[in-house]
């Protein structure tokens, strides 16, 4: 990791490993100001208290996860990069970090059962929320049916975007099982392919529109 | 980014008590899509960030006889959405639909739409410390000003990038704000402030207040409205120029016309010229062109956006004529 990615990002650190790289004493001088007074995790921090650093428990594609992060840190940055408590990667790196400022939608995930960037989403924000990856949608080895589309159709070419695509067009079906050309055009208007295959994407989420009924 | 002490708020009282009385110190955060740009960018490096969300009854929408309440974590597309608006206050729902992309609309809200920050290139460099920044020059004048203002600059060019403020100007909305003094209430066009009272803000709020709430009046029966943006690219892109327009309507004649502009000045532009040249008229394509003439008259174009002068011209000709 870049030293600027790590200044610019945070550094998820997990408290096991943090607490294992230092002496007691350390951690107090090293951690301030961190204030969560009586509090374990962000979501239990009482109104106006100060969150530097928190451990947090994220919902990512139904298992929880516990990080520690920084408030500046991204859910994007937790997603590819952080580690939980017990010491195991999240290691979800199907969002990719491109623009890392919400304008390719590299980054999309669902919080909430709606699209958002993740890069521009704060991972304490993220906390209680169901967060859905596109690591989520596959069921076992059935792919769900906008990815079983994308692959009929051909509908990538590099395929750095596609993870993004995959999960901007399953939240446009979700809230329009049948969308129209256009509305297909504006559903996915917040991911960019510089392949250029959209006339590709586009039959795809026609053909996922159509195998969920919609 | 820079680390900061993050804060949930309980109500708006205490948010405003938690922010600092000098803008670099804190920020509040919403959706959060415009501040962390910032943030990343270094143009802003705040200690404390105070979060709105955690406030209870600021996402709600009431239409009622009187109007329509609107609080400020309202998300742009929720509005979009809400039929009430679309079919009674259609400028504001096509304007909200508008705003960057889906991705984008599911977390911003109204109010970080009406309070963002300016586009400009030098603005958001993080290298350039602008006059918007607390410099002593705005290098649009200079430099590169493709997309900056034709009315209204001096001293410095930017235009407002909001959607959702010209469509609210024109359907006469206040908003509230609330501070340290209590809360207030105003206009959306007095919110606005124009460089040359202060350079570095682009509205009234103080660094420790918070727009809370919009309010609409109901709409006159008959009346019309409508929002056209046009965006460099095809999709995904703050407005070249917009318009917002309200028509009262009676039969085929503008008995009031509330016309304002996006993308052209440092604030959302109402274009008096224009509603003259519409109001007590019947709408015909000769007074539509009229008024988009009447529009223009007066714009000052700078080096490299002189395309905005007769783009602004037929977009308000264009948005008359379908509310003809």
């Amino acid at each position: 990791m870049s030293k600027e990615k790590e200044q610019t990002q945070g550094t998820p650190i997990s408290r096991r490993n943090f607490l294992k790289g230092v002496g007691t004493g350390a951690v107090a001088a090293s951690v301030a100001p961190t204030v969560l007074v009586g509090a374990e995790t962000a979501a239990e921090a009482q109104m106006g208290d100060k969150i530097t650093r928190a451990e947090i428990k994220l919902n990512i594609n139904g298992k929880t996860y516990e990080v520690e992060v920084e408030s500046r840190t991204t859910l994007l940055s937790v997603l590819r990069d952080g580690i939980d408590t017990g010491g195991e990667r999240v290691d979800l790196t199907g969002a990719k970090s491109i623009c890392d400022r919400g304008e390719c939608g590299g980054c999309t995930v669902q919080v909430g059962g709606k699209a958002v960037y993740s890069c521009m989403t704060l991972a304490l924000e993220a906390e209680g929320k169901e967060i859905t990856t596109v690591e989520g949608l596959a069921n076992g080895e059935q792919l769900h049916p906008v990815q079983e589309a994308f692959v009929q159709h051909d509908a990538l070419m590099c395929g750095f975007c596609t993870p993004g695509f995959v999960v901007a067009a399953k939240s446009l079906l979700d809230q329009n099982p049948s969308p129209s050309h256009e509305e297909i055009k504006e559903g996915l208007a917040g991911n960019i392919c510089r392949c250029g295959t959209y006339p590709f994407i586009f039959e795809a989420v026609k053909t996922a529109s159509r195998k969920i009924g919609g | 980014m820079e680390n900061f002490a993050y804060v949930n708020a309980a109500d708006v009282e205490q948010a405003s008590s938690l922010l600092s009385d000098d803008w670099s110190e804190t920020k509040v955060i919403a959706g959060g899509t415009d501040l962390l740009g910032e943030l990343k960018e270094y143009i802003e490096t705040p200690k404390k960030v105070v979060n709105l969300k955690s406030i209870p009854g600021l996402d709600e929408i009431k239409a009622d006889s009187s109007g329509l309440t609107i609080g400020a974590l309202v998300t742009l597309a929720d509005i979009a959405a809400h039929p009430t608006i679309q079919h009674h206050y259609t400028v504001l729902a096509e304007a909200a639909a508008s705003v960057a992309s889906p991705q984008i609309r599911n977390v911003g809200t109204l109010g970080g739409n009406l309070c963002q920050r300016p586009r400009c290139w030098y603005y958001r460099h993080p290298d350039i410390i602008c006059l918007k920044k607390g410099g002593d020059t705005c290098y649009a004048i200079e430099g590169m000003n493709k997309y900056h203002a034709i009315f209204g600059g001096g001293p410095v060019y930017i235009v407002h990038p909001s959607d959702t403020a010209p469509a609210l100007m024109a359907l006469g909305a206040t908003v509230k704000i609330v501070g340290p003094n209590g809360e207030r209430t105003m206009p959306l066009a007095d919110f606005f402030v124009l460089p040359d009272v202060n350079p570095q803000r682009e509205n009234v709020l103080e660094p420790n207040e918070v727009l809370t709430e919009v309010h609409v009046p109901q709409p006159k029966a008959g009346t019309k409205s409508t929002y056209l943006k046009v965006r460099e690219r095809g999709s995904f892109d703050f407005a070249l120029v917009s318009v917002a327009a309200n028509f009262e309507m009676n039969g085929g004649t503008c008995s009031k016309a509330n016309v304002v502009l996006g993308g052209v000045a440092p604030i959302p532009w109402r274009s008096v010229e224009a509603e003259a040249a519409l109001n007590g008229k019947h709408i015909t394509a000769a007074v539509a062109k009229q008024a988009g003439e009447a529009a223009v008259a007066n714009a000052d174009p700078m080096t490299d956006n002189g395309y905005k002068v007769p783009l602004t011209r037929n977009v308000i000709s264009r948005a008359a004529m379908s509310l003809a």
